[in-house]
């Protein structure tokens, strides 16, 4: 019963944190453009200096 | 599109200019402080990363540009500045060969519905899974103390989930009740009300049965539905408003003491000078004061030849002006002209039309009732059998639970998403659910003739009987006009551009160019012979090339039709329906497309509102009519007809009052959208009919008093998850992955394409 009483509060406080962490999510437009999300992690930038370390391919 | 092979159309044709001046950017865009403005524009070319890419570099490049973004989704561009000019957005666009639009709307407008039936969801959801873990020990015989401590934890849980998510649905049964009425949510709310207010009393008195989690499932589930719904409805209202918004915001007048002002549409009264460019449209009904230009007619009348205008012609709101600037009076207000009347013809038909009953508006008006007596007629039962009235309580709302409406709320939604969802991947854009349901029901097809069975874009017959040294010249000399028949001659050039001395395009008669010497004309026989003898007799509607008066070469114009135009009529007409053609244009053409067609029905000259009124002629009959046109004469049409579509190149107008929308060329999307509909209806009966069978298994075990909130729960979700693995069904299981990219790249697999690339 003890180990209940502390459990229970910590599933809470999770619940309510990710329902927080949610709607905040939604309210900063990060759910506007879903597609766009998933094809800007494509987009190359080019304007980055190339790194003198790495091997040139 | 362009972007994947960047420069090649600058050879091909006259790059398709938007037409939106600084002007008309600057009133368009909104201020926000600190000197920054911004402007939201509609690019629905876009459809790839490297779209975005593109137009982000290429437009963070301006001068004065802080700040642009497209949004991939809705395919917008939002773009900020600061100053009081705009940058040359529009231009830059153009060059990167994006043709863009002006946004209808707010964008930033939060779609209030959708943020409260997210929030809804999601509380819900949260605590439907947490009281469902409190449940689950209390199912497998937690003792006492624990029980009672659970069931407190889960009243806790379940008040924000019945102020976020049963809100919506006491709401909505609240006004109708007020207004006598009945609908689906009356028997939900009184349902979750009841079972909170029972499983209180229950958790006050340490009795062991407690309904909390039915109550936060049964909201979760059906603000799933609702939400689809929803999402379904908007996602492609915002399309269909995004597209290209063909009437002009605003036109340019001359004031009395000479000076030029930009003034929005609604500003302009009659009386006013207005000066109309090459390439913009008519705002207002007007008559020309001055100039001579042809003006395309196909969207307002569906004349597929453009007209000539000269001083003392009047002009209807929504044409375009093709080779050269006229000055023009306005003769009556935006809201009297062309354009209002065909919206208020629009208005009338909409209100004759008998108001459709959606499928599950009709099974809830049967359900609520029924449900509510079962439940009542069970309780006065089990208090006349036990005399115990809690007892009695407890199992008439334990009735009213396991009746969940979850398989009514959630079977119709779940189908219609699903099948919005796969014509949405084949270039169908559905307006709302019912449009499917209507559509499912059509026996006869109407279709308007320029812009909808033809391209509304002439094309040359003959180019092979032409002499190729002819033929260039002529493509040469028709890549400086804007004129259809122009760009036709001109898309069949290889792009050899030659120096001519001077090129001058005479509105009404063709175009004229000098090379060493030689004077060329392309145009109208007479004129381009210079009225010299040689023109045959019967040919005034020709097209000739000649040089320096003698005749070199004679070009003949067809109005392009759709690809399979043809084979989609063919195959309307053996699955049975009824096809027709009504158009505004004149009987010659109207018979020479019918013939290529097949189509023996048809009907030319038609006035708009003679349309509409052939299509409410064929509903008195009691057929069922799908109306598919695009121009703004066919906007009452539409909105008379059983069931509607337009192309994605129709006017606003047309777009907005069809019921569906096809982005791609191909007139298929007809017969498809008509056997994804018929489909989806028979998964939909199929939902129903087993949400019945449920209903009728259920019910007597609840009378009967042997349903437990565990007994509950399992019921609920079961009868929700069969009935969204049925519309599934709707895909047809895995023919659906093949299909995921379409040839032409658009628009839901460019996605994949740049992925590849």
């Amino acid at each position: 019963m003890t180990a209940l009483i502390l459990l229970i509060p910590v599933a809470l406080l999770f619940a309510g944190g990710s329902l927080a962490v949610f709607l905040w999510a939604m309210q900063s437009g990060q759910y506007d453009d879903l597609d766009g999300a998933a094809v800007r992690m494509l987009i190359d930038p080019a304007e980055e200096p190339a790194d003198p370390r790495m091997p040139k391919p | 599109m362009s972007c994947c092979a960047p420069g090649t159309e600058l050879a091909l044709e006259l790059p398709a200019t938007t037409g939106l001046s600084a002007e008309e950017i600057l009133l368009a865009s909104r201020p926000l402080g600190d000197g920054l403005r911004q402007i939201d524009l509609s690019a629905p070319a876009v459809h790839c990363g490297g779209c975005i890419q593109a137009i982000e570099s290429g437009l963070r490049k301006l001068d004065g540009v802080e700040h642009a973004r497209v949004n991939l989704s809705s395919k917008r561009v939002s773009v900020r500045w600061s100053g009081e000019t705009p940058p040359p957005i529009a231009a830059a666009l153009d060059r990167l060969g994006y043709v863009c639009h002006v946004f209808d709307g707010d964008p930033d407008e939060k779609d209030e519905t959708f943020t409260e039936l997210i929030r809804g969801v999601a509380v819900s959801g949260l605590a439907s899974a947490n009281i469902m873990l409190l449940s689950v020990s209390v199912w497998s015989g937690a003792e006492e103390a624990t029980r009672d401590l659970f069931h407190w934890l889960s009243a806790l849980i379940v008040i924000p989930a019945l102020v976020f998510g049963g809100r919506i649905f006491f709401r909505s049964a609240w006004s109708a009740l007020r207004h006598g009425r009945m609908n689906m949510d009356v028997p939900i709310s009184v349902g979750v009300a009841m079972a909170f207010l029972m499983s209180i009393y229950e958790t006050i008195n340490h009795g062991p049965h407690a309904y909390f989690d039915a109550s936060a499932s049964l909201l979760f589930f059906l603000l799933i539905g609702r939400t689809l719904d929803h999402v379904m409805r908007d996602k492609a209202r915002v399309a269909v408003k995004g597209l290209a918004k063909l009437g002009s915001r605003g036109a340019m007048t001359i004031r009395d003491d000479g000076s030029h002002d930009y003034v929005p549409v609604g500003e302009i009264e009659p009386g006013m000078k207005l000066l109309i460019a090459a390439g913009e449209r008519v705002p207002v009904d007007a008559l020309v004061v001055a100039g001579n230009s042809d003006l395309d007619v196909s969207l307002v009348t569906g004349e597929s030849d453009p007209q000539g205008v000269s001083p003392g012609s009047s002009l209807q709101a929504g044409t375009l002006n093709l080779t050269g600037p006229l000055t023009l009076e306005a003769s009556a207000a935006a809201r009297d002209s062309f354009l209002a009347e065909m919206v208020r013809l629009m208005e009338a038909a909409e209100g004759g039309r008998a108001r459709y009953r959606r499928i599950a508006d009709r099974a809830s008006a049967l359900y609520a009732p029924l449900v509510h007596l079962t439940a009542f007629v069970t309780f006065l039962g089990w208090m006349a059998a036990s005399g115990d009235w809690h007892r009695a309580i407890t199992i008439a709302i334990a009735v009213l639970i396991i009746t969940c409406p979850c398989a009514l709320g959630l079977a119709v939604p779940i189908v219609q998403v699903v099948a919005a969802r796969r014509l949405f991947e084949k270039g169908v854009m559905v307006k709302d659910g019912s449009a499917m349901e209507r559509l499912a029901e059509v026996d006869s097809v109407v279709f308007d003739k320029t812009g909808t069975l033809t391209l509304g874009r002439p094309n040359v017959t003959n180019a092979r009987d032409v002499d190729p040294d002819a033929l260039e010249m002529a493509a040469a000399i028709a890549a400086h006009s804007r004129h259809p028949l122009s760009m036709a001659i001109a898309r069949l050039g290889k792009g050899r551009a030659m120096a001519f001395d001077r090129v001058a395009e005479v509105p009404g008669l063709g175009m004229e160019a000098s090379l060493g010497g030689a004077t060329y004309r392309l145009g109208r026989i007479e004129w381009a012979l210079d009225g010299a003898a040689g023109a045959q007799r019967g040919e005034q509607d020709g097209t000739i090339l000649a040089r320096d008066g003698k005749r070199v070469a004679a070009f003949h114009f067809e109005d392009q039709l759709r690809s399979d135009a043809a084979a989609t009529v063919a195959g309307l007409k053996a699955s049975g329906l009824d096809v027709e053609m009504l158009t505004g244009d004149r009987e010659a053409a109207a018979a020479a497309v019918a013939g290529r067609l097949g189509l023996t029905h048809f009907h030319a000259e038609v006035l708009p509102g003679d349309k509409s009124s052939r299509v409410a002629a064929l509903a008195a009959a009691g057929r069922k009519v799908l109306m598919v046109g695009d121009g703004l004469n066919d906007a009452p049409a539409l909105a008379a007809a059983h069931a509607s579509m337009a192309p994605a190149t129709a006017a606003d107008v047309g777009r907005n009052a069809a019921d569906f929308v096809f982005l791609r060329e191909s007139l298929s999307a007809v017969p498809l959208a008509i056997e994804v509909s018929r489909k989806a209806g028979r998964l939909i009966r199929q939902n129903i009919a087993f949400a019945i069978c449920y209903n009728i298994v259920a019910v007597p075990i609840a009378v009967l008093g042997h349903v437990t909130p565990l007994v509950a729960a399992i019921a609920m979700s079961l009868s929700s998850v069969v009935v969204i693995s049925n519309a599934m069904r709707l895909n047809g299981g895995s023919g659906r992955k093949g299909e995921a990219a379409p040839a032409d790249g658009r628009p839901a697999g460019g996605a994949m394409l740049a992925a590849a690339e």
